[in-house]
């Protein structure tokens, strides 16, 4: 059992994971941004800063959600939603952006890169970037930008510039080589923000801090309404950034399971799928040691699942750590078994969720009936769906 | 590799390091190419194995590893390419890759391999010296020279260990950015060459990244390089040479060449 919980180390590591594998003219960079993390964490004009911001400009804390009805029907445990699609900009991303967006501003940095996958981190980072005074230039891979035109659009309203990458995969794992590429060049006067909890340290554990605004809110709501911790916490993983943040705070709360849920795609054994805890094994790719998918000459596959934001061949050091010892499960939810518990949380709750946590719902819905009526599961519903509208239609087309 | 170095140095010239990513744009041509440039008069050569993701490289170096992916070539494949040019040539060989397929064969495994198919030398673009402990050891236990990259973003106090931890060489990186071929060679080259000239005990330094031209090479040279580094300039003749592989050959020796001429640092 995990008693005391004081990760990354000082090199960097989850264990083994982690650590900072990059071309040299980035590990001053990191350096910095570690030290500037460092100092100011502890600094209370910066954490209220913050703070104001997640409330008053975000909208947080946002609610959890008891899902009456889809626990009356599922008949088992009662499910609540922790409800991140409705934070600004429609989903959790903004909770990182922010904190990194003032860290940036504390280092005098001019310029924002990012990657972005379903466009959410893009659109995020887009937005604080108006809001801060920055510039900022968006990385995404061609097909994203196809499938999801709108975010695209949102991003150059906000004053991005969107640039699209056209090589590999043209996906996330694409977007992020592109905006590593850029602060390579560019890393005196840019920050790169990074939108997930990958890539070398100290991304992993700032992202992760920036998210544990989640796990920590749901400990509270669910301390308030139920008078006890849940059963089980449920979060969908592509980098893992959202079930990093739901996760963290409740890593030493033993009796909590907490499940990750990875983007099965077609099917494990298809290979057309993007889990990499489930279906990978140890590698180094953007600067972590972790799991990645790879063929058995080290090469990256390529992945594939319906949900840009989970379309990713590795996944977040400490999700790898958690995993090996133990302390969190992770399993894989096929593309048609997301799509259709997003069309039943509609049906049922009148929410669209993003395809990416309607994957962790998936799991839910197929856990809670035989759980017993007493028990408690969290659900985080990371991001809203109207960014999948298009996907959804072409994938149901006459189903609804 | 440090003999050719010293060598050169006698003769009042810098050493040229060739770049060519094996297996582009078939392992075969490989070989081919690399004789044409040892006869324009590449001192080492430097060879590349593709990876998936090189995210050091510009868009020359990355098309060229894709076409060599595209053909099916694996750090395997590359091993055994270099082993064939070291035994035809002699010619000192240097192998560039990127972590994780070294990872993924295992250190001990690697180095064995690269050792005994006559490598003298590793780069790894991706590891930087803080992470590279137990890399070390293994190239150490195998007799192969690690050669750590410096950039001038690189703080005086990393210098001395990356400095230390260089066997062979150290790879000097001549800008901020990606590989690629430049008009300009950065200022801020001439500056680090100083900075490492200026420490007492060092491996000798070699430069790359957009370093193109004949122009360039000798500044370098002159500025008190004992090696340059050549790479997309060379892989892109590859590439407008596609369909050609004769005409490759003789403009690989013609570019070589004059990039040789270039490299006299005395008169």
């Amino acid at each position: 059992m995990v008693r005391s919980y004081n990760l990354p180390d000082e090199s960097g590591r989850f264990g083994v994971f982690g650590g900072r594998y990059v071309p040299e003219t980035l590990v001053e960079a990191l350096a910095e941004l570690e030290e500037a993390y460092n100092r100011l964490k502890a600094d209370q004009i910066f954490q209220g800063e913050l703070n104001s911001l997640l409330k008053d400009y975000a909208g947080r804390p946002t609610p959890l959600y008891f899902a009456e009805r889809l626990t009356e029907k599922l008949g088992g445990a009662k499910i609540y939603l922790k409800r991140e699609d409705l934070a600004f900009t429609g989903a959790h991303k903004i909770n990182n952006t922010l904190g990194q967006g003032l860290l940036a501003k504390r280092m005098g940095k001019k310029r924002l890169v990012a990657e972005t996958g379903a466009g959410q981190h893009g659109v995020a980072t887009a937005t604080v970037a108006a809001r801060m005074g920055f510039e900022c230039t968006v990385y995404m891979g061609s097909e994203d930008m196809e499938r999801q035109s709108m975010n695209v659009y949102r991003m150059r309203l906000l004053g991005a510039e969107v640039r699209r990458v056209d090589s590999g995969s043209k996906t996330l794992k694409d977007a992020i080589n592109e905006a590593l590429r850029d602060w390579v060049a560019n890393v005196r006067t840019t920050h790169y923000l990074l939108g997930s909890a990958v890539g070398p340290h100290p991304y992993p554990m700032i992202v992760r801090d920036f998210q544990s605004v989640i796990g920590r809110e749901i400990k509270e709501q669910i301390l308030e309404r139920e008078g006890r911790l849940p059963e089980l916490i449920v979060a969908c993983v592509g980098g893992g950034s959202n079930a990093i943040g739901t996760f963290y705070p409740f890593i030493e709360d033993g009796d909590v399971r907490l499940v990750g849920v990875e983007a099965g795609g077609e099917g494990l054994e298809t290979r057309r799928h993007a889990a990499s805890l489930v279906g990978g094994s140890p590698g180094v790719l953007h600067g972590m040691h972790s799991y990645v998918l790879q063929d058995e000459n080290g090469q990256i596959r390529q992945t594939h699942s319906i949900s840009a934001g989970l379309d990713y061949p590795g996944v977040g050091p400490e999700h790898a750590y958690l995993k090996e010892m133990g302390r969190a499960e992770y399993v894989a939810v096929n593309d048609h078994e997301a799509l259709r518990a997003f069309l039943e949380l509609a049906r049922v709750e009148g929410i669209l969720p993003a395809l990416e946590p309607a994957h962790a719902l998936a799991y839910a819905m197929r856990v809670a009936p035989i759980m017993n009526r007493d028990e408690i599961v969290v659900v985080t519903l990371s991001g809203r769906g109207d960014k999948d509208l298009d996907i959804v239609r072409r994938s149901l087309g006459d189903l609804v | 590799m440090i003999d050719a170095f010293r060598r050169n140095l006698d003769s009042g010239h810098a050493s040229l390091i060739g770049y060519l990513t094996a297996g582009d744009p078939r392992p075969e041509y490989t070989v081919r190419y690399s004789e044409a440039l040892i006869r324009g008069g590449v001192d080492v050569l430097e060879l590349g194995a593709p990876f998936s993701d090189p995210v050091a490289d510009g868009i020359t170096i990355q098309a060229s590893t894709q076409r060599a992916l595209e053909a099916g070539v694996t750090l395997r494949e590359v091993l055994k390419i270099a082993s064939e040019i070291r035994n035809k040539y002699g010619t000192p060989i240097v192998l560039l890759s990127y972590l994780n397929p070294i990872y993924r064969m295992g250190f001990n495994m690697f180095f064995k391999e690269a050792s005994s198919r006559g490598v003298d030398g590793v780069v790894v673009p991706d590891l930087p010296v803080e992470e590279a402990a137990e890399f070390r050891v293994a190239a150490q236990e195998a007799s192969v020279a690690t050669v750590f990259l410096a950039s001038p973003t690189t703080s005086d106090r990393r210098l001395d260990t990356i400095l230390k931890a260089s066997s062979g060489f150290v790879y000097l990186v001549s800008l901020l950015g990606v590989t690629g071929v430049r008009s300009e060679l950065s200022a801020e080259a001439l500056r680090l060459i100083d900075r490492v000239r200026a420490r007492r005990e060092r491996p000798y330094i070699a430069v790359g990244f957009g370093v193109s031209s004949p122009e360039h090479v000798s500044m370098l040279a002159k500025k008190g390089a004992e090696g340059v580094i050549v790479g997309s300039a060379i892989v892109k003749i590859v590439q407008e040479n596609l369909s050609d592989p004769e005409r490759c050959e003789a403009r690989l020796e013609e570019f070589t060449r004059k990039l040789k001429e270039a490299t006299r640092f005395k008169d």
